[in-house]
């Protein structure tokens, strides 16, 4: 047998070559854009910068009440979304038959994920502030009070943004569990809540938790949903009100108040701004800001779903 | 002597159009081996969940018929389900042991069944786990995570499990199909002490075990019940034809 000399594959040559370009090309804008809010972004951050107001027409000082806003915004949609998304998955995973109705449910459940988050702005006024903060200032008597833009419905709004998120990773973490576990329980006498309690709940658990994280770091980049709903050029006052019991006043989180929002922050300072350029520093540092902490809260997610994965992969 | 503890009449199930089970009627008798037998998909692991009704669990099966258990007809609409899978305690295939420790599957049971006191759940574990015959093994370690006992191991603390919320009658479906012949001994041997208290039903492919643990035989095929008789007889001299070409090993 002769054994012939190999033949140069000149297609794969250069789709190979074509695949590289592509990768290291989006590799290089990834580092370009990250290098750049990085370096102009690193001089600007210290303490002051975190925790101060603006000062002097905006063109100075820290973006604190910004963070404080972007923090409460999401704590509250987080304590609003979570119970919603997970109750509705398990009742679309444990209970709900699958008839066309159910069908309907989840296929907009998806669709929902896919709507300009803009709509879910306008959504939100017309549905909280309009309807219903105008009613219930009706009914409960307290003239503008809820009627009007406001941390709880910018929350509420958000909130409804990322229910798909929390809805479908929920789904996910209740389906990924070993039917065998449900039998052991039913077989042990177990009714079908005590299972979902004591066996498919702690076993979901971390799949919610990476839902509920990725939930946070969509809302927290978020500016068009809360547009007209709240999010405040410039407040000096962070959004807290003293709640007393007795002799005892603790400061919370004052939910009829407007806010001020990292993302809304940026985008104000770029487009709105008395002198764009003069601020140019505070955007950079705004930005970093914004892009460290949903960093890290996608690494924590990343990292709940890893050991997640690991735990099943022992089953 | 010869008590009867479950008495099946003209049991038919479905999944959807298609008939699993056909005309079964037979009876089981108390603290005995009863071992169902028979090729795949003939219907005997469907039988078997017939009696603590997992197969309400399944979408599409309708049963009908009758089922005895102390003369009680578990397919009555009034029956707690609850407190039948309470009594008829369920061991599987595959081992399916939460991801909790070995001290938490055992007490689960009883926990949900509304036992609180420390004290009584650790005689629980203690008691169990020595009738499952591995008290020596894992009596130091209780509150290790149970997966990563061996697979014997953890089929064993699938039966103290299954004891552990006190049943009358234990179903094993294909308890030791996935263990290796060490622990099918273990497993064997285990099965000959809990019949002293227990009444036992086990689902098995492998013949010789259903001729070593069990009492009595039924021969399934193409969900009918071909032959049920003494395990001696059944596996000496049969008297259908199908059972004896099964045993044989001419088909299956």
């Amino acid at each position: 047998m002769e054994l012939k000399k190999r033949k140069k594959d000149f297609v794969g040559f250069i789709s190979l070559g074509i695949v590289r370009l592509m990768f290291f090309f989006l590799v290089f804008v990834l580092i370009l854009l990250l290098g750049k809010i990085f370096i102009e972004g690193i001089g600007v951050i210290s303490l002051e910068f975190l925790i101060d107001s603006p000062k002097n027409n905006m063109t100075e000082g820290g973006i604190g009440p910004a963070i404080f806003g972007t923090i409460a915004v999401t704590l509250l949609m987080v304590i609003i979304t979570v119970p919603l998304g997970v109750f509705s998955a398990i009742y679309l995973n444990e209970y709900a038959k699958d008839t066309f109705f159910t069908r309907i449910i989840r296929t907009s459940i998806n669709n929902l994920a896919g709507v300009p988050s803009i709509v879910f702005g306008l959504f939100g006024l017309g549905f909280f502030i309009l309807f219903i903060g105008k009613n219930l200032d009706r009914v409960l008597q307290t003239g503008l009070l809820f009627g009007q833009p406001a941390l709880l419905w910018a929350s509420a709004t958000l909130a409804v943004l990322v229910l798909p998120i929390v809805i479908v990773s929920t789904l996910e973490a209740l389906n990924s569990v070993p039917k065998s576990h449900r039998d052991a329980s039913y077989g042990l006498g177990a009714t079908k809540w005590q299972t979902i309690k004591n066996v498919v709940l702690p076993q979901a658990r971390p799949g919610i938790l990476t839902g509920t994280i990725l939930a946070i770091s969509r809302g927290a980049g978020e500016t068009a949903p809360i547009l007209f709903l709240g999010a405040a050029f410039f407040l000096p006052n962070l959004p807290i009100a003293d709640i007393c019991i007795g002799g005892y006043c603790i400061p919370m989180i004052n939910p009829t108040e407007q806010f001020m929002y990292l993302a809304y922050h940026i985008f104000i300072m770029a487009t709105q701004s008395s002198n764009p350029t003069k601020t140019l520093p505070i955007q950079y540092g705004s930005t970093l800001v914004l892009i460290v902490l949903t960093f890290f809260l996608n690494i924590t997610a990343i990292i709940f779903r890893y050991r997640f994965r690991k735990i099943l992969g022992r089953l | 002597m010869k008590e009867t503890k479950i008495v099946v009449k003209d049991l038919n199930l479905f999944y959807g159009d298609k008939q699993a089970l056909k005309n079964i009627s037979l009876n089981i008798l108390a603290k005995r081996v009863t071992a169902f037998i028979g090729p795949s998909g003939c219907g005997k692991s469907t039988f078997l969940r017939v009696l603590n009704r997992m197969n309400d669990l399944i979408d599409n099966v309708k049963t009908k018929g009758e089922v005895f258990i102390d003369g009680v007809n578990i397919y009555d609409r009034s029956l707690d389900i609850v407190n039948l899978r309470k009594n008829v305690g369920m061991v599987f295939q595959k081992s399916n042991l939460f991801p909790k420790t070995i001290y938490e599957n055992i007490v689960y049971g009883p926990k949900i069944n509304g036992i609180r006191d420390k004290q009584l759940l650790n005689e629980i574990v203690e008691k169990t786990l020595n009738q499952a015959a591995i008290w020596d093994e894992v009596k130091d370690r209780l509150n290790e995570n149970a997966l990563s006992l061996s697979g014997g191991q953890q089929q064993r603390l699938c039966i103290a499990r299954a004891l552990a919320v006190e049943p009358e009658i234990i179903l094993m479906d294909e308890p030791a199909s996935a263990l290796d012949p060490i622990s099918t001994a273990k497993i064997e041997e285990l099965i000959h002490d809990l019949k002293k208290e227990y009444t036992i039903v086990i689902v098995t492919h492998n013949m010789q075990q259903a001729a070593r643990v069990s009492d009595q035989t039924a021969f399934f095929y193409l969900g009918e019940l071909i032959e049920f008789d003494r395990t001696t007889t059944i596996f000496t001299k049969p008297s259908k034809k199908q059972t004896e070409d099964y045993i044989t090993g001419r088909f299956g």
